[in-house]
């Protein structure tokens, strides 16, 4: 963690490594009144998964939506510090939460197809930036899907509507929803929780595929996942309720659950809380 | 109430008490009795209409009732297409002017405007559905006429002048219905379209639009039930000529207004024939209600 320290030194836009995607430094989270998160300060890695962990309410989630800006949308939120998208503050003056969202995808808890076919629903990315061409967006849906590793399954039935499909297929057309508009990060929000064991394995087996081409971020309850699919891991943890949460450790994966350097982890890994 | 237990010997059920059960009872009739009454209203009226106005089949003939293009009661003629096709025009153009302001107003308060603004506006326009129908006629008549009168020529009574005052009215029912149905909306789908890095313009027109699309043209059919069965701010804007329509600033008649104006003095086969009128608004608010029900069937299909 040593090299940390040296990024926050250095300025701002030259800060990170070239396999850093995120850097993350001093970051406060505010619900109007409510402290959230203080002095969050990571650097995600390229092309890697990094599992976020903790008990429940310690703001995982919350710190997960300051990475593309989806707290935007709820009203009084406020956040300090900075967050760097290879070397981009993207909260600085004028960037474009909208195109910062193309660029870093999210899965969410519950699979949220929209109601329209199962074509349409991996189109919809592609077709909001532009592209037209039915023989491109074919390609970009089959692509997608496979991706995915949905396409087998769906090939036959591309105009049937997006939510027939069971729980763990929608969360796969989720994923290649969101794979279809080619983002370089993908924050994954607890995306395993609502569906069966089987379908867990598959978005397991599909996380560790994508993870050449895309950085992936998930926030997990399930501490076998994260140690199954991580790379690196961090802990989170809320010491008192109505005080702000802590980013409490920050390693390899293999560290963290092996040899954890704060005993605060050591507790939540044994299973003494939360 | 209840004595202290021992331990060891399981509690026996208690009976249900005598009063309790009466009590029970009176409840689960007394709303029945509600549910009846409200049935038995419009069965009740549907049955008085259908008694009264039946007999102008017979006595007009069907075929100069329905498919009469002249209404001169002085003259015994009693056909009713130029007040089915004014009803029509004046309905179908409130809607065409309405509905978009209705939709639009629905979806502001549901996605765009911030808490404080919602508080404002949403009781503004329940309160627009407070507003009895005679204000609305009185402000069509001295406010918005002159204005049509000037456009159009002529005294500005006329469908136009209806159309605009119909609009405003049946923005209450379609805005609260189509706010509802975009309530309806699972957020994780707009979240979902969002986190794609649509705008929230696209969010609207490509995802929530069409997930409450069922669900907004149930507020419109019933929007258009609601102008169809206007009368009296129609009555006192329409002009309330009997004629086929000719132009936006020319009087027409409607169904509605119609029995208001020749009821104080119809006697006879002009009495039956209004009460054949109001048979034929029965049927058509029926037909409407089957359509939106028709619709929710479908709508719980697709899910």
């Amino acid at each position: 963690m040593s090299d940390t320290l040296d990024c926050a030194a250095s300025p701002a836009v030259e800060g990170a490594a070239p396999e850093v995607k995120i850097t993350v430094r001093d970051l406060d989270f505010y619900y109007g009144d409510f402290h959230a998160l203080t002095g969050i300060s990571c650097d995600i890695k390229a092309r890697s998964v990094t599992a976020f962990i903790g008990p429940s309410g310690c703001g995982k989630s919350t710190f997960l939506r300051c990475l593309n800006r989806m707290n935007d949308l709820i009203p009084g939120t406020r956040v300090d510090g900075t967050v760097l998208l290879d070397g981009q503050d993207i909260y600085g003056p004028g960037v474009d939460p909208v195109d910062l969202r193309r660029r870093v995808g999210m899965i969410f808890q519950q699979p949220n197809p929209f109601p329209m076919s199962i074509y349409d629903n991996v189109a919809y990315g592609p077709r909001l930036h532009g592209v037209k061409k039915k023989s491109e967006l074919d390609d970009i849906v089959r692509d997608s899907l496979e991706r995915a590793n949905l396409w087998k399954e769906v090939k036959d039935i591309l105009d049937r509507g997006g939510l027939t499909l069971s729980g763990g297929q929608q969360q796969r057309l989720c994923i290649a929803r969101v794979l279809a508009v080619q983002p370089d990060v993908l924050l994954m929000d607890e995306p395993c929780s609502a569906i069966d064991p089987t379908s867990v394995q598959k978005i397991e087996d599909l996380m560790a595929e994508l993870k050449s081409s895309v950085t992936i971020i998930i926030v997990t309850h399930n501490m076998q996942q994260a140690a199954r699919t991580s790379d690196e891991t961090a802990f989170f943890l809320q010491e008192r309720s109505g005080e702000p949460a802590v980013l409490v450790e920050f390693g390899r994966t293999a560290d963290i659950f092996t040899s954890p350097k704060d005993k605060r982890t050591e507790d939540y890994i044994t299973g003494r809380f939360g | 109430m209840s004595e202290t237990q021992t331990s060891s010997a399981p509690r026996e059920l208690k009976l249900m008490s005598r009063s309790t059960y009466l009590k029970e009872a009176a409840l689960k009739n007394l709303f029945m009795l509600c549910a009846t009454m409200a049935v038995a209203g419009v069965v009740l009226i549907f049955l008085f209409v259908g008694w009264r106005g039946w007999p102008v089949f017979s006595e007009v003939g069907l075929k100069g009732f329905l498919g009469g293009s002249e209404w001169l009661p002085t003259q015994g003629l009693f056909g009713i297409l130029p007040l089915l096709v004014g009803s029509l025009v004046v309905t179908l153009g409130a809607l065409a002017l309405g509905a978009p302001l209705a939709v639009g107003t629905a979806v502001f308060l549901s996605e765009i405007a911030p808490p404080r603004v919602r508080s404002v506006v949403r009781p503004a326009v329940e309160l627009l559905a407070g507003v009895p129908s005679v204000v609305f006629g009185f402000f069509g008549l001295l406010v918005v006429r002159p204005i049509v009168a000037d456009l159009t020529g002529g005294l500005g009574f006329g469908p136009l002048t209806a159309w605009l005052i119909l609009a405003i009215m049946i923005v209450p029912t379609i805005a609260t219905l189509t706010e509802d149905a975009l309530g309806s909306v699972p957020d994780g789908i707009r979240e979902a379209s969002y986190a794609m890095g649509a705008t929230t313009w696209q969010t609207i027109w490509r995802v929530l639009l069409p997930a409450a699309k069922i669900g907004i043209i149930d507020a419109v059919i019933l929007g258009m039930g609601r102008a169809i069965g206007e009368t009296m701010a129609v009555l006192m804007v329409v002009g309330n000529a009997p004629v086929f329509f000719r132009g936006i600033g020319k009087p027409v008649s409607t169904l509605t207004s119609q029995i208001v104006m020749d009821m104080p003095y119809a006697s006879g086969v002009h009495r039956t024939a209004l009460f054949g009128l109001a048979i034929i608004l029965f049927l058509i608010s029926m037909g409407l209600v089957g359509l939106v029900r028709g619709l929710s069937r479908l709508r719980e299909g697709t899910r």
